[in-house]
């Protein structure tokens, strides 16, 4: 179980506001985050994951404090289980998408596995210039992948790709999350990945929760 | 025609870019993954050679490294070293006026990176300076270039703070811009001319090599984008 309660003065838009989340995840939930640009849910991301830091609050994983502001604990990134897909594509140039997978972990038959998972075993030995925008999205989710993470947080992971695509792979992200039974966290536009997909749901506005007006399966 | 004062030159270059090399590295990471409130004070200081005159930046630099200046006593006590008017010295001092052009095309290198690149690294348990080492550096390696190329050029012409405080001893201080210099007073253009040619030939195939590779980085990112 992973909970949280956070809070963050956001100053780099418009007008400054303060982000207020409070929630808990059970194991497997995959919880949909929908709002409007600039409401928070990206940053809210980056303080699930630790890259940026909240003002106050916690996060916890089990009995483990990842954040608590009282106890002036913060662990880094490295230190957390979570799992991060990008907006825009974050594979490493000079490496193929086998070689990106083993830098996060040394496992040869872990890699396969993932790869196999993701549709990219075919692809494994080409460098990321060499994909498209969904092979590299599926190339960096089994990278996200690779360290078995307790957390998998999708910043609008499809958000570059055309309409076939986006629900290709929605598809197939639904499907890998339901097998490996991870915790994720989807941050998008899209009602429609929502309702399809995700098990939960939260909206964002001004960095509140707002009562959801989507039904989700 | 005399060839020490190349000698020089070329010892001179290899040295400040070797240690520029080694100082801006870790300097550029730092800088770039602080938040302090001191990082555009160090900037800025970095940049300060590139606005300062030469013969400003050599008069200071003679001060302090003089047997009396802070920096030359501390020299002097602890290694023995006498900087002003020497080799070591003279390095010193090239290495503080080169460093904004080892600084900024690494900047610049850094700068066409995207965070998403070392952020993925941390979330993928890896610290800082793995990540700086096996994610960031290898795709900085036209910067790299770029910078070394930068300074060894800017170091072999560099006249000003080198004869401030290296003076111009033969086969000790002096180099080639030096001669330069000493050959027109005494109207010998015909050497000056063939040493000036060889600085200038040197430095045009410097920017050729850079243009080349900066060709190459944009192709390969536009093959990139093209990708997505």
């Amino acid at each position: 179980m992973i909970s949280f309660s956070l809070e963050k003065t956001l100053k780099s838009g418009p007008r400054p506001f303060s982000l207020q989340v409070e929630y808990t995840l059970s194991r497997g939930t995959y919880l949909g985050i929908s709002g409007r640009s600039g409401a928070g849910k990206s940053t809210l991301l980056r303080l699930l994951a630790g890259l940026s830091k909240p003002d106050s609050g916690f996060l916890k994983h089990g009995g483990a404090a990842w954040y608590d502001s009282t106890r002036r604990i913060f662990s880094p990134p490295r230190r957390r289980a979570v799992g991060l897909v990008f907006q825009e594509p974050s594979l490493f140039p000079h490496w193929t998408v086998r070689q990106n997978l083993l830098y996060a972990h040394r496992d040869e038959a872990r890699a396969a596995e993932l790869l196999e998972l993701t549709r990219m075993l075919p692809w494994a030995d080409h460098f990321p210039h060499e994909l498209s925008g969904g092979q590299s999205q599926r190339a960096a989710l089994a990278r996200a992948l690779m360290r078995s993470p307790q957390l998998l947080l999708l910043d609008e992971p499809f958000s570059a790709l055309d309409e076939d695509l986006r629900k290709d792979l929605g598809a197939d992200l639904a499907r890998i999350q339901k097998e490996t039974g991870v915790t994720a966290v989807l941050v998008t536009h899209s009602r429609w990945e929502i309702e399809r997909y995700c098990t939960e749901v939260l909206t964002l506005d001004d960095g509140k929760i707002v009562p959801t007006m989507l039904g989700v399966n | 025609m005399n060839f020490v004062p190349f000698g020089v030159s070329l010892n001179l270059g290899l040295w400040t870019t070797l240690i520029l090399l080694i100082v801006s590295l870790p300097l550029i990471w730092t800088l770039t993954t602080s938040q302090g409130r001191w990082v555009p004070w160090v900037e800025s200081l970095v940049s300060l050679p590139l606005v300062v005159s030469p013969t400003v930046l050599g008069f200071y630099l003679l001060i302090f490294l003089s047997p009396q200046g802070p920096v030359g006593q501390f020299f002097q006590n602890t290694m023995g070293w006498r900087l002003v008017f020497s080799f070591p010295g003279m390095v010193l001092a090239s290495c503080v006026a080169g460093i904004p052009f080892m600084y900024t095309s690494l900047r610049s290198g850094l700068a066409q990176l995207s965070p998403r690149l070392w952020e993925a690294s941390y979330t993928l348990g890896k610290g800082r300076w793995e990540t700086f080492f096996r994610v960031v550096l290898p795709n900085l390696r036209v910067a790299l270039i770029s910078g070394i190329v930068n300074t060894f050029a800017h170091t072999l012409g560099e006249f000003g703070v080198v004869l401030m405080v290296g003076g111009s001893i033969p086969g000790v201080t002096k180099v080639v811009s030096i001669e330069i210099y000493e050959r027109v007073e005494a109207l010998d253009f015909g050497h000056a001319h063939l040493y000036a040619a060889v600085l200038v030939v040197a430095g045009y195939a410097g920017v050729f090599l850079m243009n080349g590779l900066q060709r190459r980085s944009d192709r390969r990112l536009r093959r990139a984008e093209a990708g997505l």
